[in-house]
């Protein structure tokens, strides 16, 4: 797409579609000439990996579908159905839930590559917000998922999370009678959820597709940050999609694959709650409450607020955490203020970031255990019980280096920073000294 | 290598794993026993010829000790006759040809009906009908256990954190209360339960309790290994296609793997990166 087209129909067959339809054209252009840095480097194959676990969660969900039935009563069972009589149900079943989590794992690696290298900056904002879009999809998608077995965690899981909703001051009653269509989680919630789970994929999969190409007019980022070079010159800094990243990527395709197969066939419950092996009993609370592993963080800093903010009392204010915690991500592109893409040369900045993505492991240990649970014990207290540094403390003040990382670390490191020497071209970085 | 990379975003996983699964209630922690079916190569074979002794000795401890209170809802007796079953003979492919499975499910009584008179009756069981619960509600199984919810078995094991190993540990972890712990009548004392005090007397209390027809020695710890191992199979009962499957694909993508690299350091080899 970014570069006059080089595809030249061979056949008669194709000349003639090529002038009513181009689409051989089109794919040709995306997927087998288009100029890719020659410098990428493994960071770079999720964008592939993401594409195939999506088509993973799609086919196996339809199958799914064929044999689920959304009904408070029978979809716990009919889960249990698709693991012992549907054949291979056992395996789909396993690959649909485990590869919810590899997706996950996949999107913020991608995430964490993007932010690392500075994806997000100009000319790349619309592909980095499309980006978060396709990730608030995700997150939507994966919840709603989760509700559908009808185990434990499910649905009370589901009842903590649309409880969220009833914190909005005025209309948080409506809106959350509005989604469950009814008083409270039950048979309408699951069925409109099981409708919603459906139809969100297929908007993630347009979405993606815009996605694709917002990347294809600007090209990749790479390593080292430098935009290819204009004419010429510009060839030298880049290679031909294929083969060169369409045999990197399948590489890296088939080596996440492994992994993924040992979750699948070796320990497939692993990544999941024993709770949610207990069909869903509204009259029975478990006694902890937990989020998938891929939503913890967030869980930690929707719990790291429990004091009023003027107004704001500590739930509200836990849910405006919260969904603030991503919707930064949508203005990031201008909070960070250094015109230097890659966090290579910015010998500072870079620091803060691995900080960054230590708080956000951190911020999932948080919000793993129970806020009152002790990180580490500095004494006991007169009637003898352990007193030390609560996970509440921990997760409050990584929730405050999240927003800081954001609102005040890159918008003043861009100023006051000096980035180290860059290299003259991606060309020059390859064949020069820098190959780290 | 950057492959490093890979590896670490493999380990990122089960590193997030282990967080999960940290939530525990604050009941003793089971010890970690090694099982039959440990391992991505453990089966529940045991017999010299693929048979599965042990199951058949947990299903005969279900049978007599469990099933006076415990209901198996989503095992049917052709399950018992399945691949890697309890009684999987490669004779009957079909189960519910199986005769051994035959003669257990013709001794249970199964509720049927309405018949051409509009009256349920009861009929001796054929292999597609699941073992019949031994209460009809919940309300009737409360009221036979001082107001406590037998649990159904059918997943017990991998509903409970540490599976198997708290199955065992329960099962075997019945002691004297230790001094101040308020115990009201009906319940007893076990380490390995969140609280301590649980309303299900020790199941399986003395040597002998069954007499195991394959002529076992029936000692507390065998007798609560054996039915251990039998709610795991019930919970997981494909579990022995699963890990031979697993193996082909990850023999295969490796393979493919390697084919791959190959194939990537030769299209790269010429081209400065």
């Amino acid at each position: 797409m970014s570069g006059p087209s080089t595809y030249e129909p061979k056949s008669g067959f194709t000349r003639w579609l090529d002038d009513r339809l181009p689409i051989i054209r089109l794919g040709w252009d995306s997927f087998v000439d288009f100029p890719t840095p020659r410098n990428l480097n493994y960071w770079w194959t999720f964008g592939g990996i993401l594409a195939v676990f999506l088509m993973i969660q799609i086919i196996s969900g339809i199958i799914l579908a064929m044999h689920y039935v959304p009904h408070e009563s029978m979809a716990f069972d009919s889960v249990e159905r698709i693991r012992r009589d549907v054949n291979f149900g056992w395996m789909i079943q396993s690959m649909h839930a485990n590869g919810a989590a590899f997706f996950f794992v996949a999107v913020y690696l991608h995430m964490f590559r993007g932010l690392y290298y500075g994806s997000y900056k100009a000319p790349r904002e619309i592909l980095w917000i499309l980006g978060v879009v396709i990730y608030l999809l995700m997150m939507a998608t994966a919840f709603m998922g989760y509700v559908l077995p009808w185990g434990q965690m499910s649905y009370w899981g589901a009842m903590v999370i649309t409880n969220l909703i009833g914190a909005l001051p005025f209309v948080g009653d409506a809106i959350r009678e509005w989604l469950w269509g009814g008083f409270s989680v039950g048979q309408a919630t699951l069925n409109r959820f099981f409708s919603l789970h459906y139809l969100l994929p297929f908007v993630i999969a347009g979405v993606v597709g815009l996605h694709i190409w917002a990347l294809h007019v600007p090209g990749n980022g790479n390593p080292v940050g430098l935009d290819v070079r204009k004419g010429d010159s510009g060839k030298k800094d880049t290679l031909p999609f294929h083969p060169y990243y369409t045999v990197k990527d399948g590489f890296a395709i088939i080596v996440y694959l492994m992994v993924f197969a040992t979750f699948v066939f070796f320990m497939p419950n692993v990544l999941g709650h024993a709770d949610n092996f207990i069909e869903a009993n509204p009259l029975s609370t478990p006694a902890h409450i937990v989020p998938e592993w891929y939503f913890l963080p967030f869980y930690a800093i929707l719990r790291a607020v429990t004091f009023d903010i003027g107004p704001i009392d500590a739930k509200l204010g836990g849910v405006l955490a919260m969904f603030g915690a991503i919707a930064i991500l949508f203005v990031l592109p201008w909070l960070d203020t250094s015109r230097v893409r890659s966090m290579r040369y910015r010998p500072l900045t870079r620091w803060f970031f691995i900080f960054f993505v230590l708080a956000c492991l951190g911020l999932g240990w948080c919000g793993a255990k129970n806020p009152d649970d002790l990180v580490f014990v500095m004494g006991h207290d007169a009637e003898g019980h352990e007193v030390g540094f609560k996970f509440l403390w921990f997760g409050q003040l990584l929730t405050l280096y999240y927003f800081a990382y954001f609102l005040v670390i890159l918008p003043i490191m861009g100023i006051i920073e000096k980035p180290k020497e860059r290299p003259a071209s991606i060309e020059a970085a390859v064949l020069g000294t820098d190959k780290s | 290598m950057k492959m490093v990379h890979i590896i670490a975003a493999g380990l990122a996983a089960l590193g997030l794993t282990a967080t999960a699964s940290a939530l525990e209630g604050d009941a003793h922690a089971p010890e970690k026993r090694e099982w039959i079916f440990s391992g991505p190569f453990g089966t529940y074979a045991d017999g010299d010829h693929g048979e599965r002794y042990q199951l058949q000795r947990g299903l005969q401890v279900y049978q007599e000790v469990c099933a006076s209170c415990h209901s198996l809802d989503l095992i049917s007796f052709r399950n018992l006759g399945q691949a890697a079953g309890p009684f999987w003979d490669e004779r009957f492919e079909n189960p519910n040809d199986n005769t051994v499975v035959m003669q257990i499910a013709a001794n249970y009584q199964i509720w049927d009906g309405p018949n051409d008179d509009g009256d349920m009756f009861q009929r001796p069981g054929i292999p597609a009908d699941y073992f019949p619960a031994p209460f009809e509600n919940e309300q009737m199984a409360r009221a036979a256990n001082a107001g406590a919810l037998p649990p159904d078995l059918s997943l017990i094991v991998k509903a409970r954190s540490h599976g198997a190993d708290y199955i065992y540990a329960l099962l075997t972890g019945y002691g004297e209360a230790p001094e101040g712990t308020d115990l009201s009548p009906g319940q007893y004392y076990n380490e390995y339960f969140t609280g301590g005090a649980i309303a299900m007397a020790a199941p399986i209390s003395f040597d002998g309790q069954v007499e195991y027809a394959d002529g076992t020695e029936a000692t507390v710890e065998q007798m609560a290994e054996d039915v251990t191992v039998f709610l795991a199979w019930a919970s997981d009962p494909h579990m022995e296609a699963r890990k031979s499957m697993g193996l082909m694909v990850l023999l295969y993508l490796f393979v493919f793997a390697i084919l791959v690299y190959l194939a990537y350091r030769q299209v790269w080899a010429n081209v400065e990166h």
